[in-house]
Parts: structure tokens; sequence; C-alpha cells
């Protein structure tokens, strides 16, 4: 039988989805920074778009088995590297979580996302049961707090809460048992109020505007309160890309990223949102499908963990915006800038693309 | 991979369906459309229901209003030359849209502007009623280090912002304080009387001419819309409403003889007010002690108010129209014309002079000496009291004060500046009214020498001799140049009865009279002296030799004797003999008068300013020794209107 299989085999559907949101990406990250120093971005992000789908190509023609095989190193390569960027890593913005590789600067975090949802595939994969046990969903919570816990050292609460969804729809479709689930439901919940207790103010102040100093001079609700009103003020049909008021002048914080969906917002107004909207949902649910078509288990804990991440990025991100989440610094993935971050997604698409060119392979 | 994959190997593919959770990953798919519909609703909610409040908030944010201040008009002598105008400056605003963030930045506002913390929060809660897009000025004045300030702290300090102000200036320090006045911020009585006319904030003026034609001198103020960006820089502009400016005014003073008179007047307390009797126009007005209206131009501090308002000098009272004191012998010529024209007394009325005459069982002395026989021409020029006993003994109260009221005493001149005081004419009926009382026959005798009950202003005098010189025609005096001639009051006093009293007053001065120190030779200068005594005679005795009052001394002359054309007064407070100290400074005045008349250049005057009056934007002392020194034409006709003069603050 032949090994992979034709261009026919790639989701073609799937593609036409990302690069729908890439091209919108593009287009608002030039107008939010057409008329600033930071004029050019959006080269740089195509280029990384590039270089994400060159590492998808490569990433899906290696049989996905292969890497969970190599998960347990691949884990310990994802703690040393946390390590290493406590111990040596570059300090931007308040926070380490920057390692030089090619002179490039790249957020281990982000590798690490990728190496955990192959960890907790290959996990749930061998717990081959429908009902997980209670021993199995401690040891895979286990898994993720460690490298989360060293992110939060970071600090970067954003990125250490992407692990969670990872785990959480590892463990739901896994079997996890429902009197498991209220337990843990209940004790977070209990733990929170505590938990915020133990937090000494600075640590709050962190939890709540950590991120980017450098663009909050105001506080976190200043930010929440100038997205909100660039959304409101693009009313149906938007003020017109390159015409935003709150964009163009600055009053959208990070613009070109946190913020981009606000500045979309503002300029191409609620059916601009609606169809950004429409191409995620259409994305996920694409995703899922994948994950259902799966020929084993661990293809579909693989499709399911890259699911879990985009899904939680885009919900988190989106209700930022308009102001049902505080400010994280989660990036809307394919649309905000970002040479890490987009080539992250790239790399976990390329894991769904592995998976599904496999599907039929006996 | 080969174990794992023989393992799956097996796997049929309906055992690939059985082994996969597909209903908990239809769950997640559900959950995932009902999130993304929840957040589109959330969109809807912002973009489509309360668009329109958005909408606001961010044009809010992204224009800002700032007023476009009006220019205010310029003053300038009759020749043209500059009296009062405007220097270009920057106030400090503060922009309040965010309340919250104003408060939070506001330790750091008051330490960066060098202000007192109190005094900024103050300023913030007085501006509490006024719309919050509208900024306020928290420091009218801003040094180069505010400045520096503002601009480099544009990004964590975005509300403050400076405005270009034109600030008022008085080149001259002190000088012409009373009759210009001085500006300050509109009070809040006023703004609520003027029916929206004017914002608080506003420069208006508040005593003197600056007060009087201040709807002519304030212009109005433009305002500018500009699209910021967030860190409250300027990217662009949208419609202006440009100001206003306000009108200059020409006055009818004459920078040189309000300079002599200044300058003569300088260390005294007094006042001199010089007139041009054929048309009421004002020449010079002057009051010592002086203060520096620029000192008000700036928001002056309640300390530096309240240090003025407590001076025991008053130096913020206008002597030329608010001193109110009694005449002396310049009451005489009242006199005088009431004998002459009511003919209850002979004009060769006769009286021996002792040095002291008895009325009513009292004895009332001569100021000076025994005169021997005295008729009414020597009476005058040598100022004999027990002569003008007589008279008025003979006249009687009503007659007196029915003269004295005609002839314009007791009354406002109507002179266009505000607060004048009216003086006071003393009559039976007034004392029945006032004190319940009954005329005593005795008060009558002091009010013939002028003193008792009679009080009147320097502005006064000058008006009503330079209309009793002028025949009984009495212009009102104003300053501000005008084409019509003022309002005239007449009372037709006979020729004879003119003659003899300018040929008295001429005496006075060129025949051995009580101001023969003063003549001017070549120039017909008429005058009379008066010395009122500050406490009445009674009272003085009382107090015996320690007092320490002087008497008040005056002085009031024109020239020349036949159709004047100049009449000043000269009150000098304390000044001791009229002749000795009043006397003078109306002798270099017409002196003066009579120079540039003739084409000499006028007396190189002195430019007395204030320490603290030199604006920081131009040297204050331009304007004076330039146009000192320049011979200045005689011709009233070829006097520069103000329209013509170039004025800097007009076309910017």
């Amino acid at each position: 039988m032949k090994q992979g299989s034709s261009v026919h085999d790639y989701d073609w559907w799937l593609m036409a989805i990302v690069f729908a949101i890439c091209g919108i990406g593009i287009l608002e990250i030039w107008s939010a920074t057409h008329a600033s120093h930071f004029a050019g971005m959006q080269w740089r992000q195509i280029w990384w778009i590039c270089l994400g789908l060159a590492g998808m190509l490569l990433l899906s023609r290696l049989d996905y088995h292969a890497v969970l095989d190599k998960a347990p190193i691949l884990y310990l390569v994802a703690l040393l590297a946390l390590t290493a960027v406590l111990a040596v890593g570059h300090t931007r913005f308040g926070a380490k979580r920057w390692l030089p590789v090619l002179g490039q600067f790249f957020q281990v975090s982000e590798l690490v996302k990728l190496i955990i949802i192959v960890v907790l595939a290959r996990f749930f994969n061998e717990v081959r049961t429908d009902r997980l046990s209670l021993g199995d969903l401690v040891k895979a919570g286990v898994l993720t707090a460690v490298p989360l816990g060293l992110i939060l050292l970071q600090p970067d609460l954003g990125t250490a809460m992407v692990l969670v969804p990872v785990a959480v729809v590892g463990a739901f479709l896994a079997g996890i048992q429902w009197k498991h689930a209220a337990v843990i439901l209940l004790a977070a919940a209990m733990m929170l109020p505590v938990g915020w207790h133990v937090l000494k103010p600075y640590q709050k102040e962190r939890v709540t505007s950590f991120l980017r100093p450098e663009e909050d001079p105001k506080g976190s609700g200043y930010q929440i309160l100038q997205s909100k009103i660039a959304v409101g003020s693009g009313g149906f049909w938007g003020k017109g890309l390159g015409n935003g008021s709150q964009n163009q002048l600055g009053f959208v914080p990070v613009r070109y990223s946190d913020f981009i969906l606000a500045a979309l917002a503002e300029e191409l107004g609620f059916a601009g949102v609606f169809t950004a909207l429409v191409l995620y949902t259409a994305l996920l649910l694409r995703l899922i499908q994948n994950a259902q078509r799966a020929k084993d288990r661990a293809g579909m804990f693989l499709v399911m963990g890259v699911a879990a991440i985009l899904g939680f990025h885009v919900v988190v991100n989106v209700a930022m915006v308009i102001g049902y989440m505080p400010v994280t610094g989660i990036p809307l993935p394919l649309m905000s800038y970002g040479g890490s971050a987009t080539l992250f997604v790239f790399l976990a698409l390329g894991l769904v693309m592995n998976v599904r060119l496999r599907r039929f392979v006996n | 991979m080969a174990g794992g994959g023989a393992e799956f190997a097996l796997s049929a593919s309906f055992q690939r369906e059985s082994r996969l959770p597909q209903t908990r990953l239809a769950i997640i798919s559900y959950v995932i459309v009902g999130l993304m519909a929840l957040l589109l609703l959330g969109f809807w909610k912002l973009q489509i229901i309360n668009s329109d409040g958005y909408a606001q908030l961010a044009e809010r944010n992204r224009v800002r209003t700032y007023p476009v201040i009006a220019p205010r008009g310029s003053m300038f002598d009759r020749q043209g030359r500059v009296l009062v105008d405007n220097y270009p400056s920057f106030s400090v605003l503060l922009l309040r849209d965010d309340a919250q963030e104003v408060q939070r930045l506001l330790p750091q506002i008051a330490d960066g502007l060098g202000l007192a913390l109190s005094d900024v929060q103050q300023q913030i809660d007085a501006a509490k009623s006024l719309p919050h897009f509208q900024p306020i000025v928290i420091k009218p004045e801003a040094t180069p280090a505010d400045i520096a300030f503002i601009e480099s702290h544009r990004t964590d300090v975005p509300v403050l912002e400076m405005l270009m102000v034109h600030r008022r200036r008085y080149p001259r320090g002190g000088f012409l304080a009373h009759a210009s006045g001085y500006v300050g911020e509109v009070s809040a009585d006023q703004v609520d009387a003027s029916g929206g006319r004017y914002r608080p904030g506003d420069i208006v003026g508040k005593t003197g001419l600056e007060k009087q034609y201040n709807e002519q001198l304030m212009g109005t103020d433009g305002q500018r819309r500009v699209i910021v960006n967030s860190v409250g820089r300027e990217v662009g502009r949208l419609e202006q409403t440009d100001a206003t400016p306000g009108k200059p005014i020409r006055l009818t003073i004459d920078e040189d003889l309000q300079a002599i008179a200044e300058q003569d007047l300088a260390g005294k307390r007094g006042a001199v007010v010089v007139l041009d009797p054929r048309t009421g126009e004002v020449l010079a007005l002057a009051s010592q002690p002086s203060y520096d209206p620029n000192d008000f131009a700036i928001r002056i501090s309640g300390d530096e108010w309240k240090q003025l308002n407590d001076d025991p000098e008053h130096p913020l009272l206008n002597r030329a129209i608010q001193a109110q004191l009694a005449p002396g012998s310049m009451f005489k010529i009242f006199m005088t014309a009431a004998m002459l024209e009511s003919k209850a007394i002979p004009a060769d009325y006769k009286v021996f002079c002792p040095g002291y005459a008895e009325f009513y069982g009292r004895v009332f002395h001569d100021a000076e000496k025994d005169h021997g026989e005295v008729d009414l021409h020597k009476a005058i020029v040598k100022s004999c009291d027990v002569y003008f006993y007589n008279v008025g003994q003979r006249l009687g109260i009503d007659r007196i004060s029915y003269y004295a009221m005609k002839l314009g005493l007791g009354r406002k001149t109507g002179v266009d500046l505000p607060g004048e005081d009216s003086g006071l004419v003393p009559s039976e009926e007034w004392k029945e009214r006032v004190f319940h009382q009954k005329w005593y026959p005795g008060e009558t005798i002091s009010v013939s020498i002028g003193q008792g009950a009679t009080v009147v202003t320097p502005m006064q005098i000058a008006y009503t001799i330079g209309g009793i010189a002028m025949g009984g025609a009495f212009h009102q005096p104003h300053l501000l140049m005008s084409e019509s001639p003022s309002p005239e009051v007449d009372f037709p006093i006979s020729e004879s009865t003119t003659d003899f009293i300018t040929q008295a007053m001429w005496g006075v001065v060129n025949e051995d009279g009580t101001a023969a120190a003063s003549r001017l030779p070549g120039i017909e200068f008429c005058g009379k002296t008066g010395t009122a005594q500050v406490i009445g005679a009674e009272n003085k005795q009382r107090a015996g030799k320690q007092t320490q009052t002087k008497n008040n001394a005056w002085f009031v002359g024109f020239a020349p004797r036949r159709n004047p054309e100049i009449v000043v007064a000269v009150l000098v407070q304390a000044g001791g003999f009229g002749a000795a100290s009043a006397a003078p400074i109306a002798r270099d005045v017409v002196k003066a008068y009579y120079d540039k008349k003739q084409g000499k250049v006028p007396p190189v005057l002195e430019t007395r300013l204030l320490p603290n009056s030199a604006a920081p934007a131009t040297p204050a002392t331009v304007t004076l020794p330039a146009a000192a020194a320049r011979p200045q034409p005689v011709s009233k006709k070829s006097d520069v209107p103000p329209e013509e003069t170039p004025s800097d603050n007009t076309d910017r």
C-alpha cells in the first residue's frame, strides 16, 4: 500500500478556511500598522505563514505514531527548555519567555503546547478504557501541571492556562467519570477564592494586568473600554478598512495582535466579525470532523488536543475583546500578528494533516 | 510504529467507529457552536444595539476642542502711542474628560508645574459644573520649565495641554493704572449676570477703562477642533472658528502730560486731573500711590489681593474720582460766582480783615494773617477767609448750595470711568434729611471757605472750574476719544462774572497771590490754591499741637485766561499748603502742554517701571523713550487714528 497519499488527501477545506482567516488577518495587520512605525508588519506575518506551511507539510509527512513514540523524550525536552528559559531566557516586557534560536527569539511555551498535545494524546491513548480511573486522571493532571507551573513562573498566566483545555478535553474524551468531573469542578470553584487570597497584592496585580506593560500605561480596564468602544462604534458595516479612528489613532491596545479583532470589528463592522467567527467555527468543526474520522484513538486525541487549544484561544480572545473576560494576552490564532504563535498553529495543523493522511492506511 | 501499527491494523472500520467516543465529540461540537453564538450575540449587543453610544465615545476620544483666545483691544493715547497692549503667552490647560485619570495624575501634575496640590484640587472642584470635555486653565502663565514638563510627559501625563493666549500688558507698570484699570478672570456673579456672554475663565475688565469699555475691548473667542491620537498628540484638524479680536480704543490721554503728572506726584498721596474744558477730553488722570495692573493680568493670589486691599495707602483707590475731600479755599470761586450771579451782595463789597472774625458768638480765624481792607479781587488773590465769612453769612447756605450744585459740585461729572463718587454740597434740606437736625448758621461760615461738610473730588474740581472759566459750559469729561462732542451741561454765567473770576484767578498766580511761585512767563496761567483742614478747626484745637494731621493741599489752574484750553486739578493729601505742594505740579503740566504746542521737544520722561512688571516677551521700556524724543505734531488733526497704528495682535 502506498505510504501517505496524494495531494487529494490533504484537507483542502480546512486549508481554505485557514487561508481565509490568514488573509483577513494580514489585511487587518496592514490596516492597523500601515500608518505607524510598525508599517510593513504584514510582510513579516506572510513570511511566518509560509514558514508555518513548510513546517506543516514536513510534519504531515512524518507518521504521527512515530511522534507519539517519542513523547517521553519530547516531554523531557519541553521541561528542559522551560527550565532553560527561566535560567537564561531573554526578558522582554517583564517576563522571561524567549529563547534565542537562529537569531530569532522563540517563545518556548508555544513549542511546549505542541508537546503537551502529543504527550497527553499518547497518555490517554494508552488508558484504553472508556472509564477513566481516578489514578489515571491524577497522572494526566500531574503531566499537565509540571510544565504549566514552569510557564506560570515566567510568568505567563495566559499560555499556562492554554494547557488546561488539552487535559480537560482529553479527559472528557477518555471517559472521565461524572463524579470525578463534579468533584474537580467543585474543588476548582472552592480553590478559586482561596487561591486569590493566597496571592500577594503584586501577584494579584500581575494576574489582572500582567501583560504588555509597554502598551498598558493605564491599566487593563482602559484597554477593555477602548476595545469595546472600537467594537461598538463599528456598527453593522464598519468604518471601512483603514478608517477606524480607535484603531488608526492608537486607542485600541496592541491592535495588530491581541486586539486585532477589535480593530477588525471597528473597520469591518458586525459583518466582518460575523464572517470571522463563522470561519473560526468552521475551522473547529472541521477539526472535530477530522477527529471523528481518525483511524485510531491516538489520532483522535492528537486532533482534539489541537482543537482544544485553538478553540480556547479563539473563545478567550474574542470574549476579551468584548469585555467578557479579563485581558490575558492570548492572541487570536492565525489572525493576530506573531511569529511563534503562527508557527505553532501551522505545526499543530501539520499533526492534524498527519492524522488525516493516515486514516485509510491499514 | 510497527507495534502500534500492527495492533491497529486489525481493527475494522466498524470497530473504529465504536472505539471513538463519537457522542462526546459531537457534544464538543455543540459546545463550540453554542459558545460562538454567544460571542456573536455579544458583538450584536455592542455593534448593533449600543452602537450609537460607542460611536459617541469614539468621537470624544478622537476629537478635542480647544478655545482660540481672542486678543483684547489695545489702548492708544491721543497720538496713537501704545498705552496698553498684549503679548503672546502660554497657559496650561487641564483636560478633564477622564476624571479618574486626572485624580490619579494630580500629584504628578502639581509637582511638575510647581503648584500646591490643594490649589489644583480647588480649581478642579470649582469647574465641576462645566461640561467635562471643556478643558480648564490650571496655570495661566506657563514657564519654559512647565512647557518642557508637558512636552516630555505627553505619554504618561496626557491630560495637560498648552494654550496660546494673549496676555494683557501694561508696558509701564503703574503708569495710568487707575485710568486703564486692570483685567482678571471673570467672577461667578459676572458669569451669571452676563446671560451667556461670559464663560468661566474668561478675562474681563475689572476696573477703570478695562471695565468701562469691556464690550469693545473684549473679542469673541473662537474654537479649534482637532483630531488627537491615543497619547493626545494632534494628528489632524477639523473645522475652526476664528477668534474675533477685540477693538482697540483710542484715548484722549496725552502720554507726555500723563508722564509729567505721574512723575510729579510720585511718592505722594494724591491725584492729578487734566482736562480740555472745551471738549471734556481728559488729557491726564493720575492717582498715587499706584499699583501694577500687570499683577492682575495673571491670576492674582488671594494673599497679593489682600495685601493690596489692606494697604493703608490704598493704592487701588482712584483718588482722581474717588477721593472726596473738603475743597478748602478753592470753594471761594463758587462763593464768588454765587455772590456775583445772585447779586445779593454788590460787586464792590469790601471787608476789613483783622485776621479773625466773630459770628454767632464764635471766633473764626483767617488761615493766614490780617489782610487789612479787602475787596473781592484781593480776597481771592490773597485767599482772605474773613471776607468770605462775611459773604457766606450774607448769602446764606441755601443760596450757596444752589449755586455750588448748579456749577457742578455734589454730583457725578459722568466721566467714563466706573466708581466715580459724587462729592457733597450741604444744605438745610440735606442736614434735615440725613441728620434730622436744623442747620446752624455757624456752619455756613465754615462752608464759605470750603470746610465743613462740603467735599469734592479732583475730577469735579477740574470739571467745574473749567466750566466756570468757559462761561458756564460744562463738558462731560471723557477718556475715550470721540468724534462727536460730549454732552454739555449749561449754566450760563454772565460775561462780567466770568471775567471777574478768571481775572482774579490770574491774579492768584501773577499778582503776588498765593500761587505766585508758580508763575509761567508768557503763559496766562490762572489758578486757585486750597488748603483744607483734614479735621475741623475746633477738633484740631481740642487735639492740641501734638496732632500729626497735615492739611490737604489743592490747586486748580487753567490757561489761557480767556477760553482756556487746559484745566489742571491737583490734590496732594497731607501736602500742607496748596501753593507749596500742589500748584507746582499743575504748573509743570501746563508748561509741558505749551511746550508741546509750540513744537518743543517734550521733556525727557523718566520711564518708571515697577520691578516685576516687565513682561517676559518683550522689554517693556520700548515705547516711551523713542516716542518722547520724537517731536510731536502740534495739530490734533494729524493724530494717528488707532485703526492705522500697527498692532501686533490683530492679525495673527
